[in-house]
């Protein structure tokens, strides 16, 4: 029997995710895909995959995983809550076996909202034009074109080869209280000077309606021009700040709408689209502009980062020893004192 | 209005819009066409999709590998140059059954304009429609040409959920649906034409620019077309550029 990750409990959203599905925007379909790009990148590469295999995105879950025919390696990242294996705590960020037989349980994050889970191999489910990612409204890809369930077997990749180490990562902050930095435009100018302000001076809110689409957002009203708040309907990007006549601005993410016919004030720059995803429902939004020159060098360090990652895994054992060694350095300084340590 | 020179509007990093005119126009929707297919043809480096809308095309790039700002600029001076009329587009022949169950707002569009439903059906199955946007959910065609005496601004609420293949009109625009969505619009007749099959190559049926024209059909005639849809049938007729 070819190996299964069993999910035999589940609370929250999950759903299998690729790299996305691209090259159909122009016939109204959006590409899907990771919600967190840079979890996704690290959990791929803990278990050795490439960078477009398939992945368990959970959103606010909590779950209890356990592999039928492994073993399988797993690596979780990104907004990950206390994991265990068999009672035993174990961190993210790194890789690990689970054997048939072990339970492995994942709590609801305490902080942000999409942990990735990567199998070695991925989760070989059939490609639906091109990708795995599930695109809940259209009923594409993913487990059979629908969100992942309690009771799923999964179908995982060859089991990994034995002796290999297992690796880790230092995890990407979520960085909770920064602004989320955005480009003006494309219809700006759709809004009046207080509109403006309203929208980059004050805090707004996640509200409950929040999910792969977009965010709608709570806080103040932003106040239309002359011009009303219909446009005739053009295309949106992920990032699309669109402001409809209830003034309370939605932010358009992975599974979008493809078009839409409010104006949009502002795109989120691809650099922040994480950390706007990873903000959960009750959780204060700020805006800050940015012109277009520094979301692209922002972007660029972004792509500079993901390439690096790989250079930056280290094998656990290393790991291991160098936390020893910090926690001894630590306990060396601890020993001389407060008032010795601080003469030098 | 189309404008005297196009605009250049930024949508991030990772895109823009060239946009054409302020409404719904032939002109505009020409120039966004003629824009898209230079595009095509040009495979200009970092460019990655491009979005046909009634008045404006959006171009998504990757910046790792083309500098957005001036992409953007190039694209706006191609846009001046983008003048050439197209080759004639492919034609297709879609069979709608109006009215009763399968357009349950016929009656109310008909009454609205004073009109008799056959009118209303001779009307709309007159033009030859643009998909001019395809757009909102996968397959969704929008498309340009609707007749003036049509016009109706949507409803006041919108139904939870209209079924694939639901053939509406909302304002100037008549859309052809591919899946079930909730929807305002005006619901005149269905077409058992599949233009969105997943597994099937290409996925996608109708494409921007194509041209459509409405064919009256009996609802005695819906059972077979669907149970040929069903079966992979196109059901649609392809004529291709011969009408230009």
């Amino acid at each position: 029997m070819s190996p299964r990750l069993h999910l035999a409990r589940l609370s929250g959203a999950a759903s299998l995710q690729d790299a996305g599905r691209h090259g159909f925007l122009r016939f109204g379909l959006s590409a899907s895909g990771p919600m967190d790009p840079v979890a996704f990148a690290a959990a791929n590469l803990l278990v050795g995959n490439g960078p477009d295999a398939a992945v368990i995105e959970f959103g606010l879950a909590a779950a209890t995983l356990r592999v039928e025919g492994g073993p399988v390696r797993l690596a979780f990242a990104g907004a990950v809550g206390g994991l265990s294996l068999d009672g035993e705590p174990i961190a993210a960020h790194r890789s690990f076996l689970l054997r048939e037989g072990a339970e492995l349980t994942v709590a609801r994050p305490r902080d942000g909202v999409f942990a990735v889970l990567a199998a070695s191999g991925g989760f070989p489910v059939p490609r639906v034009m091109g990708s795995r990612s599930l695109h809940q409204r259209a009923a594409l890809g993913g487990c059979d074109g629908r969100p992942l369930r309690e009771g799923d077997r999964l179908p995982l990749g060859p089991l990994p080869p034995s002796g290999e180490a297992e690796r880790c990562l230092d995890p990407v902050a979520l960085e909770r209280g920064e602004p989320i930095r955005v480009v003006l435009g494309p219809q700006d100018d759709h809004f009046p000077p207080d509109g403006l302000a309203t929208f980059l001076g004050r805090d707004f809110t996640v509200s409950n309606r929040a999910d792969r689409m977009g965010y709608q957002l709570d806080g103040p009203e932003i106040a239309h021009g002359a011009q009303g708040f219909n446009i005739v309907s053009d295309a949106t990007v992920a990032g699309s700040v669109q402001v409809p006549g209830s003034g309370r601005p939605i932010v358009l993410l992975a599974d979008r709408q493809t078009t839409g016919g409010y104006p949009k004030i502002a795109t989120v720059i691809s650099a922040d689209l994480r950390r706007i995803a990873q903000r959960r429902p009750g959780e204060t939004v700020r805006f800050e502009a940015v012109d277009l020159a520094a979301a692209t060098r922002l972007a660029r360090a972004r792509g500079a980062h993901l390439a690096g990652l790989a250079a930056r895994l280290r094998s656990v054992e290393s790991e291991a020893e160098r936390l020893m060694a910090a926690n001894l350095a630590g306990e060396a300084v601890d020993a001389l004192g407060p008032g010795e340590a601080g003469e030098e | 209005m189309t404008y005297d020179a196009p605009r250049l509007l930024a949508c991030g990093d990772t895109a823009f819009t060239i946009e054409f005119a302020a409404g719904i126009e032939a002109e505009a929707g020409a120039r966004v066409m003629a824009l898209d297919a230079l595009l095509a043809e040009r495979a200009l480096p970092g460019v990655l999709e491009t979005v046909p809308t009634y008045r404006s095309l959006t171009v998504h790039l990757d910046p790792l590998v083309a500098d957005p700002a001036e992409l953007g600029r190039a694209v706006l001076a191609l846009a001046g140059e983008a003048l050439a009329p197209l080759p004639a587009a492919r034609l297709w022949r879609i069979p709608v059954v109006y009215g009763g169950a399968f357009g349950i707002d016929l009656e109310a569009v008909a009454a609205h304009h004073g009109l008799t439903p056959e009118a209303v059906i001779a009307r709309h199955s007159a033009p030859e429609y643009r998909v001019a946007m395809i757009g909102f959910l996968p397959g969704y065609a929008y498309l340009a040409g609707l007749d003036p005496g049509l016009v109706l601004s949507r409803r006041p609420s919108p139904r939870p959920v209209t079924p694939a293949g639901t053939v509406s009109i909302g304002g100037a625009q008549a859309l052809v649906a591919s899946i079930p969505a909730p929807s305002g619009w005006h619901l005149l007749g269905r077409t058992p034409v599949k233009t969105f099959v997943p597994k099937r190559d290409p996925a996608f049926l109708l494409r921007p620019g194509d041209r459509v024209r409405f064919v009256p059909t009996a609802p005695e005639r819906w059972d077979a077309l669907a149970a040929a849809a069903e079966a992979g049938e196109t059901v649609a007729e392809l004529c291709e550029a011969a009408e230009a």
